[in-house]
């Protein structure tokens, strides 16, 4: 099955209890986001635009003040990825945090990665 | 539209903040160390995270031949490593049953490079990782797993196995140890670095 390739559609819904918080919604429509792209909120989770939020929602907007990647938002949240997705997809759509796709390092941040690991 | 005020946050945008991820992979069959390996490098306690998938399930008593769905989660294990200010290294398991294949793809988009990790006594767990290594480019270095003593053939005989060129490094580790982590880590980038330098110079 190819990647992309829909799990779900509407139709299991809250059925699949994950898939409540997102209100049955399966797809991100932020098909870039990967497991380590970078997330970093634009107001902090206790900013008064943010109080019609889902208490998810705050807690993605808490986790990622500083730049953290899907995964360990999925992580600290234990929800699954794909709905954390939806999730960030909601506070993107709402200009509430920012996301950076990964790139293909050049060989300057290869090196610098070489030389981290060596310090370790 | 920029205010400049006490909301720390306004008018940042996306390529202002300084930092880039990268990621390496660590599999290999299911209990070879992969986990442990993640734990012993990694800064923080690995993280877990799942993914949903559904399977369809056929009953085969059920004359009807409905089609069943289930849904079951797959585990993703991982650490981090921040190399500087600017870039952090993330540091995946794969998982190691075989059903759950199609989450290599999603792990593998984006990977620099993979440590497959290999158990002498059970060799062929390591093939499917290798093969799928292989098909997709991606370089990566074989790490032979030495723990309990397990060592019953050399580099050379695990190189000869497995069927993979002598470019490609094979390196006997203790992954429950830092430093033998960290061997096979630095291996790897150094060799993605000689491929990547030999790939742009032309060599």
């Amino acid at each position: 099955m190819s990647r992309g390739q829909i799990w779900f559609d509407d139709a299991a819904g809250p059925l699949v209890r994950p898939y409540a918080v997102t209100r049955g919604r399966t797809r991100s429509p932020q098909a870039e986001l990967e497991m380590i792209t970078l997330v970093v909120a634009l107001q902090p989770s206790d900013h008064p635009s943010v109080t019609r939020l889902d208490p998810e929602h705050v807690e993605i907007l808490a986790r990622c003040q500083r730049p953290t990647s899907v995964a360990e938002i999925a992580a600290a949240l234990k929800l699954p990825l794909s709905v954390v997705k939806i999730l960030i997809s909601d506070l993107i759509e709402r200009q509430l945090v920012l996301f950076r796709a990964s790139v293909p390092p050049d060989l300057h941040v290869l090196q610098a990665v070489i030389n981290g690991i060596r310090r370790l | 539209m920029v205010f400049v005020g006490s909301d720390p946050y306004s008018g940042r945008r996306a390529d202002e903040f300084p930092v880039s991820a990268v990621k390496l992979l660590v599999a290999g069959g299911f209990g070879v160390g992969k986990t442990t390996m993640v734990a012993s490098v990694s800064e923080i306690p690995p993280l877990r995270t799942e993914e949903l998938i559904t399977e369809v399930s056929r009953d085969v008593d059920d004359l009807s031949g409905i089609e069943r769905k289930t849904t079951t989660t797959v585990a993703l294990d991982f650490g981090r490593i921040t190399i500087d200010p600017s870039i952090v290294l993330y540091l995946f398991g794969t998982p190691g049953q075989d059903r759950f294949w199609f989450m290599w793809n999603e792990l593998a988009d984006g990977a620099l490079g993979a440590v497959v990790l290999a158990d002498t006594r059970r060799l062929d767990n390591c093939f499917p990782a290798v093969d799928f290594f292989e098909r997709r480019g991606i370089p990566f270095v074989i790490g032979v797993n030495c723990f309990d003593g397990g060592q019953f053939y050399t580099v050379d005989e695990v190189r000869d196995a497995l069927g993979i060129p002598a470019t490609t490094p094979v390196l006997l580790c203790d992954v429950r140890q830092r430093e033998s982590s960290r061997d096979l880590l630095l291996c790897l980038t150094e060799h993605v670095l000689a491929l990547a330098t030999a790939a742009t110079t032309g060599g």
